[in-house]
């Protein structure tokens, strides 16, 4: 290879390394403090971008110089911080103490909103942002053209470097990050105001997220997507780095450049694997990741969260039950074929949300990505029919055994792991299969899927269907909820609670929740089989990030300290959702505020509301079996 | 810029649009009786950019239509739905429309596999589908059914129209860029097939299939200029072309260079490049200001004096696609499936 296109190759992945280093350190120095993973920050890198595309032009009308330029972008990050403020004071304050799942959830509620403000504020259609005076030519390097501007960007990517440096060395806000970072509990018993801290460290994280977004405005137009497609390249950086460790930010933000400016050549077709696979790599090998330290509180009893105590079916329980089945099995004669359409989904979805809530509820492990499984078992199945001529029957016998396949290898590694790594390498593997169903055209469809999944004849009409949908979903629900009474649901359970005091009364704590984490995965993939002949299609908004928030956000409003409870959850969530797509363009927003309150107001979920009511008005609670 | 938009694309729709005229000079008096529903699914939450002007379009054709008396004398009712960007949300939203809200046909989406999915769904349940937006060749060709008809030209098409407008120039060294899914991959396989057909010699020296929405616009560039093709074929748009016209005219990469490019000429694609926007390329797209056919015109005044904006793709695409709606109708005298088909494939 030429060796001015190498120097100039690697120029172009400095570049992108310094815009990301710049976006990524404030999340890693949100999470070291906040121990927040905060979803909303590729949000906060849009309305940077979005405030800056607003603000530069206005002083550029002033005067056309770089000076100017360079003032707009700071107020727009200036803004962002102050947004970012607002944001700590007003939702994350109130979550500091709440499972890490309901953090990631509820910060995933204000993307959904910001989505939808940026549409109604800004409008849908791409703004293109001005170019930055004097720096719009392009340096001769080596003979070629190189854009002065990204000679800049990589400049001002080791200027905030630096400036970190003296701001965690040399300050005592930045002796408190780092404290708070080692040790936040610690910190607070010091007596250090944590309110002004912890408000101080979201307004730092969301100013360099907002600079970040307001620098990049003469290199892209400024779009409503820009936020997922940051996010998820952001959290590989700070997971790859260590998270809360800005240094380790800074070297991973150089590896992704490089990996990316040069992976292209060889592989132009699977850069998008080629990261994940890299994060997934740096986990199993360090677990937390290339910088970062276990987590000073790790080794602290915490209060385990999710099933903490069983309780078997009283009489009023198996009523009910009972009246749910009778009410399920009429379903089909009185409904119209669009309540059976959607009580097939409902069905699919709860058993998938059943086979969630068994990983995170009974077993500890928050699966960010639990919708690669039901994916897998979707494929398995529509690519079963359709290429290989499988009739339905066998298929959806497989469905749930390659998925479980799958399980079993992520899971071998996923179960090494815990809390926030745990569920970031969910993520990264569930992004893994994303992406090679969404690029691979030639096996999957690629984006365009694969139609003409249909049932057998026998099940081809949706009442047959239902029942036998019906039939399945109901035996797999059954048999999970056997697993949690049974010795091996204790067992989960005692890993969750304590691994250590678990290894030592004998329990192989890392192959049951391997074993936890297979079961899972397969029961998923019947869901995700089931799924398919019921839409006659596959396609890979089946994996995509927003299906696995999906079925945490019904297993968050069933309530996960009930094992019934992601039942509830799937046809509540299923139902509301159903009847706002109709009503208004900006349902997501809706989506994302409901998620927010359910964090905020019923943390324990509807399940859990209605079983804190019936404990109420009980005469006299038995003293076996009421909850811790 | 130098539109060399290939007249095929404009002229088609045209034809359509202009066709309506003769129906509406008779009857003047507004439609009434019960309306004729048509079940409208698109991305209007995540598609924003498209799916607004093209709604606005529908219901500025709709009122139109419905004054000067409608189809068979009773006026025609869009109803329309979210598609939630994906195919289990499209479906489900499809036998709503067809078992609760009693439409006549289902039409619309935008992404290629919402639209493969409704098109199936049609084939199910024997309804027709008319898919507005997907440009996918497979929605009609691999796996078309009976009941699906298209309004774009697909994917395919377009880059006939580009190759056959680029041959002539003998260009040999090509480096191509593409985002990495159906559509960009299949736009690339058409133009190498159809290209080395035309030009004896023709090679590719350099491809790019960089993520959608996530080119690295420096890396891509770099990795093209290498190569030094003679021409570049352009599969990108929205916010990738973007980042990858910026890139490219700091780097100078489309100096000398033949650019043949899909997609870019449609004002949603076209507007975000503002100063930016390359001059001599050859594209595919919606030149609105240059046509200047009666009903067009007719159409452009309406709509400009209407939402105070110029027409997208989008808008013109709405619509004659309601009025395509009201001709079918009367054309085929009922709204029953089968004789809507009848009359599709009659023309």
């Amino acid at each position: 290879m030429d060796p001015a296109f190498i120097v100039i190759q690697s120029l172009s992945g400095l570049a992108s390394a310094s815009s990301l280093f710049i976006i990524a350190s404030g999340l890693t120095i949100v999470f070291g403090v906040t121990r927040i993973v905060n979803f909303a920050h590729g949000s906060l890198y849009m309305l940077g971008a979005y405030l800056a595309v607003t603000i530069v032009p206005m002083l550029l009308e002033v005067d056309r110089s770089l000076p100017m330029f360079l003032l707009g972008v700071l107020l727009s990050a200036l803004i962002v911080g102050v947004i970012g403020a607002a944001m700590e004071i007003i939702l994350l304050r109130r979550i500091y103490h709440v499972p890490e799942l309901f953090q990631l959830l509820a910060t995933f509620g204000v993307v959904l909103i910001v989505q939808d403000l940026v549409i109604k504020l800004w409008g849908a259609v791409e703004i293109p942002g001005p170019r930055a005076p004097s720096l719009r030519h392009g340096v001769f390097i080596f003979d070629q053209r190189f854009p002065a501007y990204e000679l800049f960007l990589i400049g001002v990517g080791l200027v905030v470097l630096g400036l970190l440096w003296l701001l965690m060395q040399k300050t005592r806000f930045g002796v408190l990050i780092r404290a708070a970072t080692q040790d936040r509990d610690m910190v607070a018993a010091l007596g250090v105001n944590q309110a002004w801290l912890f408000t101080g460290t979201l307004f730092l994280g969301a100013f360099l997220a907002g600079l970040g977004g307001a620098l990049q405005i003469p290199r892209v137009a400024v779009n409503t997507q820009m936020d997922i497609s940051i996010i998820t390249e952001v959290f590989v950086v700070t997971v790859i780095g260590g998270m809360g460790s800005v240094p380790g930010a800074f070297v991973a933000a150089l590896i992704i450049g490089q990996l990316q400016a040069f992976g292209i050549l060889i592989f132009p077709k699977i850069t998008l694997v080629l990261v994940f696979l890299l994060m997934a790599v740096v986990l199993v090998i360090k677990p937390w990741g290339l910088f970062g330290k276990p987590d000073a509180a790790a080794g602290r009893a915490v209060l385990p969260e999710g099933l903490l105590s069983l309780r078997r079916f009283g009489t009023v329980d198996n009523v009910v039950a009972g009246v749910a089945i009778i009410v399920m099995l009429a379903l089909p004669v009185f409904g119209d074929n669009y309540m059976v359409k959607v009580g097939i989904e409902v069905l699919v979805l709860a058993l998938a949300a059943f086979s969630l809530h068994f990983l995170i509820g009974v077993g500890g492990i928050v699966s960010f990505g639990h919708a690669a499984y039901f994916g897998i078992g979707a494929y398995a199945a529509g690519l079963l029919v359709t290429r290989l001529g499988f009739a339905m029957e066998p298929a959806l016998i497989l469905a749930p055994v390659i998925a479980g396949a799958f399980a079993a290898l992520f899971g071998f590694f996923i179960v090494r792991l815990s809390g926030i790594y745990l569920a970031m390498l969910t993520l990264a593997f569930a992004q893994i299969v994303y992406a090679v169903c969404f690029q691979w055209v030639g096996l999957t469809g690629g984006d365009n899927g694969v139609v003409g999944v249909w049932p057998s004849s026998w099940a081809a009409s949706r009442q047959v269907y239902f029942y036998l949908a019906l039939a399945f979903t109901l035996s797999a629900i059954i048999a999970l909820r056997h697993a949690i009474y049974a010795p091996f649901g204790y067992a989960l359970r005692a890993a969750r609670d304590s691994a250590t005091r678990a290894d030592a009364i004998g329990i192989d704590v890392r192959r049951i929740r391997w074993f936890a984490f297979t079961l899972s995965g397969a029961a998923a993939g019947l869901a995700g089989g089931l799924y398919s002949f019921s839409k006659g299609s596959i396609d890979p908004t089946m994996i995509s990030i927003p299906m696995s928030v999906d079925l945490l956000v019904m297993v968050l409003l069933g309530g996960i300290q009930t094992v019934i409870g992601p039942l509830v959850g799937a046809a509540a969530f299923h139902s509301i959702k159903d009847f706002f797509m109709p009503l208004t363009d900006f349902w997501r927003m809706f989506l994302g505020a409901s998620i927010i309150v359910m964090v905020l107001v019923f943390p324990r979920g509807i399940a859990g509301a209605a079983s804190l009511l019936t404990e109420r008005f009980r005469p006299a609670p038995k003293p076996v079996g009421t909850p811790a | 810029m130098v539109m060399n938009t290939t007249r095929r694309s404009v002229v088609g729709g045209l034809g359509a649009a202009g066709l309506l005229m003769p129906f509406s000079a008779g009857a003047q008096t507004p439609a009434a009786g019960a309306p004729i529903r048509i079940g409208e699914i698109n991305s209007y939450s995540r598609m924003a950019a498209f799916a607004l002007p093209y709604r606005n379009a529908i219901q500025m054709a709709q009122d139109d239509i419905n004054a000067k008396g409608g189809a068979l004398g009773r006026p025609l009712e869009f109803v329309f739905r979210d598609d939630g960007s994906t195919p289990g949300d499209a479906v489900r939203v499809a036998e709503e429309l067809v078992t609760r809200e009693n439409v006549s046909f289902i039409a619309g989406t935008f992404l290629s596999n919402v639209g493969l999915a409704v098109s199936d769904f049609a084939n199910q349940r024997k309804i027709m589908f008319m898919a507005t937006e997907p440009l996918t060749d497979a929605l009609t060709m691999a796996q078309g059914n009976r009941y699906t008809y298209r309004l774009r030209p697909s994917t395919f098409m377009q880059t006939k129209m580009l190759v056959d407008a680029v041959k002539a120039r003998g260009i040999k060294r090509w480096g191509i860029v593409a985002p990495n899914y159906e559509y960009g991959q299949s736009a690339a396989a058409n133009f190498k097939r159809l290209m080395a057909e035309a030009t004896p010699g023709f090679e590719v020296v350099a491809e790019q299939f960089p993520a959608l929405g996530r080119i690295d616009a420096g890396a891509t560039v770099g990795a093209l200029a290498q190569a030094r093709p003679d021409g570049i074929f352009n599969v990108t748009f929205g916010a990738d072309l973007t980042q990858f016209v910026r890139e490219g005219n700091t780097r100078g990469l489309f100096e000398r260079r033949t650019v043949v490019s899909l997609l870019t000429g449609e004002p949603e694609y076209l507007i975000p490049l503002g100063e930016e926007t390359p001059e001599g390329w050859i594209i595919t797209g919606y030149p609105w200001e240059q046509i200047t056919d009666p009903a067009h015109v007719a159409f452009v005044t309406g709509y400009r004096a209407k939402f105070n904006d110029t027409p997208r793709l989008g808008s013109f695409l709405g619509y004659v696609f309601a009025y395509m709606c009201r001709d079918l109708i009367a054309k085929a005298g009922s709204v029953d499936t089968e004789a809507l088909l009848k009359t599709f494939a009659a023309r």
